[in-house]
């Protein structure tokens, strides 16, 4: 006899998860009818396939292995401004890449703060393009983000090991190898697998500070193979190449990536009775110190330039900015109407592995998905008339794995303890959503809009392919901008358009977590 | 009459059996070690535990399958019988409506079962801003206006003060009695037999045994029955 019916209907979830399944088969298939295999893949191919899976290794090692004594001394440190530097160890995770790019620029840059002040000591300056750029722009988004999946371990670590601990007299030797080296081993793996993921699928960290036959990305190939040759065949194949890769290791890591918990209580420290003065002391402040300027100087780079270069902008970009408002607003809508029945799906599967459906987003990279609905479109119709509505439904494709992680745990929460309730009420379908899932779960569906809108807000992808002057979002009016070298105004757009995106993931987190009940 | 035929209950290794009938307008407690199955046998009656065998037959009706919202019965459970969310009218009101869509006969309805457990000045306040008592004054607000003609409780008061566990015991006792349900109550207290039950339906060793008058029964305890109550 089969167990009745749970409160929430399986149809629709699995309605919406067919569709986006569909959506990105369609994009695979039209790229395989136009993939000639016969041409193979070239040298160039093959040096970017080398390159994005190098890139992608160094930056997940680097990014993880730094993040280790930063979690580690915010872990067991308590200072004024703690609790303001870990949320902004959140901001990377929200910051448009192009924006981002600037500020390092500014940094790192050929004329940046870097070499200035390397000039003026009579050392060698350092360039920031090619390979040593763009792994500096992926550990500057990617080591907030393993540090925070880091300190989150750090927590879970009970406190009574940590009293023993003192009451035992450990060295900090023999706390880390008895206490934190056991946690480290188990989060460490899956910190870098995400990380190595997310890198591999780079677009717009490769455009602005790689390219040139040493540091193309796939993903760059594909564009520069769509964009300037129109040699759409070989944009098939790298788009499979990619798909394969990408897909296979996200396929990989979906076995060890940590969850990632956005939930509050990070910013409380755990008492610890190890926190030593001495050579410790300073290697925390160390750790904290270069981490946190390794941070903030970029962010204060797009602010101060920012500033003195918004008077300059000009009305294009303003243009721009109310475009990408309205694509993040579709966006948002977008992806509501598949990640919410899609959670409730997958929150009353009895088998996890139904969620792999959401890293299907993760493993197809937006350029293929791109490349192939161009191909499909192109028949019927204009695809650069399409450009607005292809890169909404692209951009909340990419924010559904995100958002199925933050909203399914507390859904599965909400049937668990509230399910019976509802049952035994007839609180089934609409009712249920209405009633009991949306009320509870407003803080994060609050929170996965503002995520999804912040994302669609700062992603330069599908748009630089179909775009015309016309049809163009705030990131790749700035990316124009400094391609044209006007670069007062491009950091006036950063500006604006950092708090664009800013500014709407909070107005959604808030207005989610406003008045929310316990 | 609620029947369960030759009805076995199965959950990974652990089984009950149950062949018994509850009478309306009475009042059972279901007592037993812990462990050995009260919970699953009101789980099995409301319809959240399906029947691995047997049936469950309502007044010459066959319900085995039919959905929770659909039996002839309303539950408390030990916990989680308000949402947290909503307000004390909105928790009462969706007994009467699922869709919350309240008339105005339905809220008067409503009012006067709020004022029925004296909470009448609560209707607008969260579950959160009251206390454990009035909670589950509301939740009993809620079996009120539901109506149905059998009333289970699996121990919703446990966490309540022996003084206010007595009080809720005394507040349902009046209202199953005003609205004629039958009451079938989890407990581990010989004392609540004493105080409300009609009959004693035992369980223990894999079976619920059929009801038996409590005052026999309690005072004449057979082997088993005994060593349970030491």
């Amino acid at each position: 006899m089969a167990l009745r019916a749970f409160a929430i209907s399986t149809k629709t979830g699995i309605g919406a998860a067919a569709l986006v399944v569909g959506l990105i088969l369609a994009a695979v298939c039209a790229v395989l009818t136009r993939a000639e295999f016969g041409s193979g893949l070239g040298p160039a191919d093959w040096s970017a396939i080398r390159f994005t899976v190098f890139q992608a290794a160094i930056s997940a090692v680097l990014s993880s292995l730094l993040a280790i004594p930063i979690a580690r001394a915010l872990a067991r440190r308590q200072f004024p401004g703690r609790g303001l530097l870990v949320t902004l160890l959140g901001a990377p995770f929200i910051l448009p890449v192009i924006v981002a790019v600037l500020g390092l620029l500014t940094v790192f840059g050929r004329a940046g703060w870097l070499n200035m002040a390397l000039s003026a000591l009579n050392l060698p300056t350092l360039s920031i393009y090619g390979l040593h750029g763009v792994v500096l722009a992926h550990v500057f988004f990617n080591l907030p983000l393993a540090t925070r999946l880091m300190l989150q371990a750090w927590q879970t670590i009970p406190a009574e090991r940590f009293r023993l601990a003192a009451q035992l007299d450990l060295t900090p030797r023999a706390v880390f190898q008895s206490i934190e080296w056991p946690m480290l081993r188990q989060i460490v793996p899956g910190t870098a697998a995400l990380i190595f993921v997310i890198c591999l699928t780079s677009f717009a960290v490769a455009l602005t500070l790689g390219g040139g036959p040493r540091a193309t990305t796939i993903e760059l190939a594909i564009y520069q193979a769509f964009r300037f040759d129109f040699d759409l065949s070989r944009a098939a194949i790298l788009s499979l190449v990619q798909l394969a890769l990408a897909g296979s290791a996200a396929l990989l890591a979906l076995w060890i990536i940590p969850s990632v918990s956005m939930g509050g209580g990070q910013d409380r420290p755990r008492q610890r009775w190890d926190a030593r003065g001495g050579v410790q002391r300073i290697i925390d402040i160390l750790a904290i110190g270069i981490g946190a300027l390794f941070l903030l100087l970029p962010l204060g780079a797009i602010v101060t330039r920012g500033l003195a270069g918004i008077l300059l902008t000009p009305a294009s970009v303003w243009q721009a900015a109310g475009t990408s408002v309205g694509v993040a607003m579709v966006s948002i809508a977008v992806l509501l109407v598949l990640a919410l029945p899609m959670a409730g799906w997958i929150a009353t599967a009895k088998r996890g592995s139904v969620e792999a459906v959401g890293l299907f987003g993760v493993a197809a990279s937006p350029l293929m998905i791109g490349t192939g609905w161009f191909i499909l479109i192109n028949p019927f119709a204009d695809p650069v008339a399409l450009a607005l509505p292809v890169t909404a439904l692209v951009n909340a494709l990419m924010a559904l794995p995100f958002a199925l992680r933050i909203l399914v745990p507390p859904l599965r929460d909400t049937v668990q303890v509230y399910g019976r309730l509802s049952q035994a009420l007839s609180l089934t379908g609409w009712p249920f959503w209405r009633w009991v899932a949306l009320p509870r779960l407003r803080p994060q569906i609050g929170f996965a809009m503002g995520l999804t809108g912040a994302l669609s807000m700062g992603d330069l992808g599908v748009i630089a392919l179909f775009a015309d002057q016309d049809r163009t979002t705030l990131p790749l009016q700035m990316y124009r901008l400094m391609g044209s070298y006007q670069m007062e105004a491009a950091a006036g757009a950063a500006l604006i358009l950092l708090a664009l995106s800013l500014g709407i993931f909070w107005i959604f987190d808030k207005a989610g977590r406003m008045n929310a009940e316990a | 009459m609620l029947k369960l035929e030759q009805a076995v209950i199965t959950q990974d290794d652990f089984s009950l059996r149950a062949d018994l009938s509850i009478e309306p307008h009475k009042k059972y407690a279901v007592i037993g070690p812990s462990g050995a199955g009260k919970s699953t046998l009101l789980g099995a009656l409301c319809g959240f535990v399906p029947l691995a065998h047997g049936r469950l037959i309502w007044d010459g009706r066959d319900i085995t399958d039919a959905a929770p919202g659909a039996r002839p019965m309303t539950m408390l459970f030990q916990d989680n019988n308000l949402f947290p969310h909503l307000s004390v009218m909105q928790n009462v009101g969706l007994g009467l409506r699922s869709d919350m869509r309240l008339t105005a006969d339905d809220r008067a309805e409503v009012e006067s079962a709020l004022s029925r457990v004296s909470l009448a000045d609560m209707a607008d306040r969260k579950p959160g801003s009251l206390s454990g008592g009035q909670q589950s004054r509301a939740a009993l607000a809620r079996v009120l206006v539901q109506a149905r003609p059998f009333v289970l409780l699996d121990e919703p008061f446990a966490a309540l003060g022996p003084a206010l566990r007595n009080e809720m015991l005394d507040l349902v006792q009046q209202l199953v009695t005003e609205t004629g349900a039958a009451l079938i109550m989890v407990t581990h207290d010989p004392k609540d037999v004493a105080r409300i039950a009609d009959e004693v339906i035992f369980v223990a060793n894999g079976i619920a045994h059929a009801p038996e008058p409590a005052k026999e029964l309690m005072d004449n305890p057979p082997p088993e029955l005994r060593e349970y109550l030491g």
